[in-house]
């Protein structure tokens, strides 16, 4: 294989880590930007806010720009909706070369006004992109024009993708819902009850989740942002926790309720049994004067994994011995999908993320064995060559991963934001290692050029 | 800008996409070549997600990712620092350079970044050939990045020499799976060629033993070179002009004489197109074709009476949707609307010199639509299917509507990248397409549940 005159680019050393004996212990270096020419598998700034707001479903989502950012984002998640489906229409101000020299505002405004005339959504998000940053149209001031006019919250977005990262696109989109939250009644909310943050609702995950917890006696105030609504939004600083998972997307949120509101938060994550589990319990404890909760938290685990446990073992005797690459967006999924691969018998050879922090890196090292690579921000020709070096049987990954791992001959799970399976809970697990095992034993890799194939 | 008056001014789910993906797009097609991105990270990964979705291959495209700093005092350090880093990692022989709204709109001036580049690291070990397209993305649309990064590859590589026995192809936004049929077309004629791009084996190609780099294929540079010696260049796109087309400036420049066609779809604009090959070889058409030909013409007989008469909206880039209206004429089916995001200014004019009645028959042309657009017409004119690319599918559900897809992107069905479209071949596949899908629905709504149609 021509792998071993693969090197890696000066500047990207130190966002590599090989976890072996007597290694010394250093930090892997990330939250930095990208290098420039590395082929880097993240986004933008705009990017990361239009992911975390995409889900809000009654609310118009309006990328001021020329006409890319808008057709690139234009329905590509798979974030379910129980009722309105605005935000899987794309709207875009289309900037035009005049509106570049003369400034974009008016058009902003029209768009706005007709837009909101049109659909008359319960709000409108305005990402900037790019080139606003640069004409300078006062985003701000139209916002707070048409919402006078209009009546409903019109928030601007600051997600100018060259000002910073895709966690940069994050915080602007907490910074925007944060306007959001505390303008509702809380009247009627109960004492037992929590917001559910960063999750999606990616092929209706959301609403698997939301289902134990009110099996559990808990109340849902607001899911943020999967199943979005602004009316929900608007009051959720009337619940007692908020529950995170995607902790790199929605912790700002979490953060910021928790000093203006008092709310508490706890870090979750909703896939594989042991985290799944896991995020039960840890929302039951915390209620403590109701140990009812705590018992019906145990039922669910229970019953969900008497269902799947048969099932679960006849993949896990087949993948047993198996092994896996994961790079996706965020670290703390990674952990998860560490644990997750160890029930159905497969170690990780590869695992890294585009916007892990320091912490996480650190407690990826604990988790990981001997000979596991650890890359930040990485890009094509290093995953390659760390799946092919470390012999990965799957990579799980997203779009941009796929055809990386399919060239090479290697089963693929998609683990982004197109998926259509729900991937979440315990049903999620299920439908996770069967994904696994779909793509892992297919016969069709016995024809790849790895396993003796003609290349 | 007329936008303002106008009573919708936003674009509603778009039917065009950038100038940088086209250029993209047409870079891949070149050689050991990695397209390069002068902007924002976010660019270069929106438009890897969104071409991957549909050819299926690895692409990727470097950025030079910008940062405020960058924004506030130019690209070029990052710029060059990105050309470094992409020779070192790729060891490319091009780089196709194409530049985004930012870098535009900050005024970098690329080609100076580019020569400052080349002196400052040109001696020593060689240096890959920098090729620059300038594709801001607040114009146009992807067919002008793709236009444009192909008359800059041409600009930057061809050479005068003495005339060849040689044609040059220049064929535009067309699948894989066109590109080969074009390519054994050629072959089969005995006529030495170079087209491009040719995208056919790195956007649709073989498994990998070990990992590529750049993916095996693509017009090689000498072949590019040569392209300013060659007898003619035939140049399919309707609507592109000379100015902004690499044959245009073969012609201007080495006086290649530029031959512009219709994207041949249809049995008459593809008897051009084959017309011409035998002027130009002075060979009879291949017996293979004639074949093609004859089983075409039969087709057409055998299901001419399940589509006549039928009404259907065709939409995408102006060249596609122009041919394919000229093709639909010819089999009887009424492109009632023919719609396009992108907007020349030429699409009525050379539809009516394909389909000289087209007023008379009341079709439709608008440029510069999206979506929305085409819904609203579409309740008015209710036509029998839609033709175009796979983001006519919201339209389609809500509308009803039976979609036949064809074009760029399709990111809802497998295999479009092996879609034909052009010559008899191409055509032979379209017309079974589209009879089929009048049967079907005809099968479909019958409660009797035929099993002949």
């Amino acid at each position: 294989m021509d792998t071993e005159n693969i090197s890696l680019l000066e500047g990207r050393e130190k966002q590599v880590y090989e976890k072996k004996n007597g290694t010394a212990e250093v930090d892997i270096a990330c939250d930095t930007t990208s290098l420039s020419g590395s082929v880097s598998q993240r986004a933008c700034v705009f990017c990361g806010s239009r992911v975390v707001l995409y889900p809000v479903a009654d609310a118009i989502h309006i990328v001021h720009g020329p006409i890319g950012c808008a057709a690139y984002t234009w329905d590509i998640r798979g974030a379910v909706s129980s009722g309105p489906e605005l935000h899987r229409l794309s709207f875009s101000t289309d900037l035009k070369e005049m509106d570049v020299i003369y400034g974009g505002e008016k058009k902003l405004y029209h768009s706005l006004i007709e837009l909101i005339d049109q659909y008359q959504p319960k709000a409108a998000f305005i990402y900037a992109t790019c080139i606003v940053g640069l004409i300078g149209d006062d985003i701000d001031a139209v916002c707070r024009k048409v919402q006078l006019e209009k009546g409903i919250p019109v928030m601007p977005v600051h997600s100018e993708g060259f000002k910073g990262t895709k966690k940069d696109g994050y915080k602007a989109a907490c910074n925007a819902l944060m306007k959001l939250v505390g303008t509702g009644s809380t009247e009627g909310i109960s004492t037992c009850s929590i917001n559910i943050l960063g999750e999606f609702n990616l092929a209706g995950e959301a609403w698997i989740i939301r289902k134990y917890y009110e099996k559990m006696g808990i109340e849902v105030v607001a899911t943020m942002t999967g199943d979005g609504r602004i009316d929900a939004i608007k009051r959720s600083h009337g619940a007692a926790l908020n529950v995170v998972q995607c902790s790199g997307s929605m912790t700002t949120l979490a953060k910021e309720m928790e000093e203006k509101y008092g709310i508490p938060y706890i870090r979750v994550s909703y896939f594989g049994f042991e985290d799944m589990s896991k995020s039960l319990y840890d929302v039951a404890a915390l209620f403590p004067d109701r140990p009812e909760i705590m018992e019906r938290a145990k039922e669910i685990v229970r019953d969900e994994i008497r269902l799947y446990y048969p099932e679960m073992q006849k993949f896990k005797t087949a993948l047993t011995g198996r092994k896996a690459a994961i790079y996706v967006g965020g670290a703390f999924k990674t952990f998860s999908l560490i644990k997750a691969l160890r029930t159905i018998g497969m170690s990780v050879v590869l695992a890294g993320s585009q916007t892990g922090n320091k912490d996480d890196y650190r407690r990826l090292k604990e988790m990981c064995d001997e000979g596991t690579v650890i890359v930040d921000d990485s890009n094509p020709v290093e995953l390659s060559k760390f799946v092919l070096e470390k012999g990965a049987d799957l990579l799980i990954g997203g779009v941009k991963e796929r055809p990386i791992a399919f060239k090479l001959g290697v089963g693929f799970c998609d683990h982004n934001h197109e998926r259509k399976i729900p991937l979440a809970g315990f049903v999620g697990m299920y439908n996770f290692a069967k994904e696994v095992y779909e793509s892992v034993m297919s016969p069709v890799w016995q024809f790849a050029p790895r396993k003796g194939g003609l290349s | 800008m007329t936008t303002l008056t106008t009573a919708k001014t936003a674009t509603q789910n778009a039917c065009k996409l950038c100038n940088p993906l086209g250029a993209c797009l047409a870079f891949r097609g070149i050689e050991q070549c990695v397209p390069f991105l002068h902007g924002s990270q976010g660019c270069a990964t929106y438009i890897r997600r969104y071409l991957i979705s549909h050819y299926k291959e690895p692409i990727d495209i470097a950025s030079s990712n910008f940062n405020e700093e960058t924004a506030v005092f130019g690209g070029s350090h990052n710029l060059k620092i990105g050309l470094q880093n992409v020779t070192k990692q790729y060891k490319p022989d091009v780089i196709g350079i194409a530049t985004t709204c930012l870098s535009e709109t900050i005024g970098d001036d690329v080609p100076l970044i580019l020569k400052e580049y080349e002196a400052a690291f040109g001696s020593g070990s060689p240096m890959p050939i920098m090729i620059f397209a300038s594709t801001p993305s607040y114009h146009g649309s992807h067919v002008d990045g793709f236009n444009a990064a192909v008359r800059s590859t041409v600009r930057t590589l061809a050479e005068e020499g003495p005339k060849k026995h040689l044609v040059n192809l220049f064929p535009g936004m067309i699948s894989p799976a066109d590109i080969r049929y074009l390519k054994e077309i050629l072959v089969a004629f005995g006529m030495p060629y170079v087209l491009l791009p040719d995208y056919s084996q790195t956007l649709d190609g073989g498994p990998w033993g070990e990992y590529h780099r750049i993916p095996p294929g693509g017009t090689t540079k000498s072949a590019i070179a040569s392209t300013g010696s060659a007898e003619a260049s035939i140049e399919f796109g309707s609507t592109l002009e000379a100015s902004k087309s690499a044959a245009g400036y073969l012609e201007e420049r080495f006086g290649v004489p530029r031959q512009q066609m219709a994207l041949p779809i249809g049995i008459k604009e593809s008897d051009k197109f084959f017309a011409m090959l035998e002027r130009l070889t002075e060979k009879p058409l291949p017996e293979t074709y004639q074949d093609e030909r004859r089983r075409l013409v039969d087709a057409y007989a055998d299901g001419h009476k399940y589509i006549f008469g039928r009404k259907t909206i065709i939409y995408g880039e102006e060249d596609l949707v122009i041919s394919m209206a000229a093709f639909l004429n010819e089999i009887g089916v009424v492109p009632v609307l023919c719609a396009s995001g992108g907007k020349s200014g030429l699409m009525k004019k050379r539809l009516r010199e394909l389909i000289p009645n087209l007023d008379e028959q009341g079709i439709k042309v608008r440029e510069g639509v999206d979506f929305v657009d085409i819904e609203h017409e579409a309740d008015e004119l209710k036509p029998d299917f839609l033709i175009g690319n796979s983001k006519g599918f919201t339209m389609s559900k809500k509308s009803k509507l039976p979609l036949i897809r064809i074009g760029f992107p399709i990111h809802d069905r497998f295999g479009g990248q092996r879609l034909h479209h052009i010559g008899y071949r191409g055509t032979q596949e379209l017309f079974d397409r589209i009879v089929n899908t009048v049967i079907e629905q005809r099968q479909n709504s019958s409660p009797i549940g035929y099993t002949y149609m």
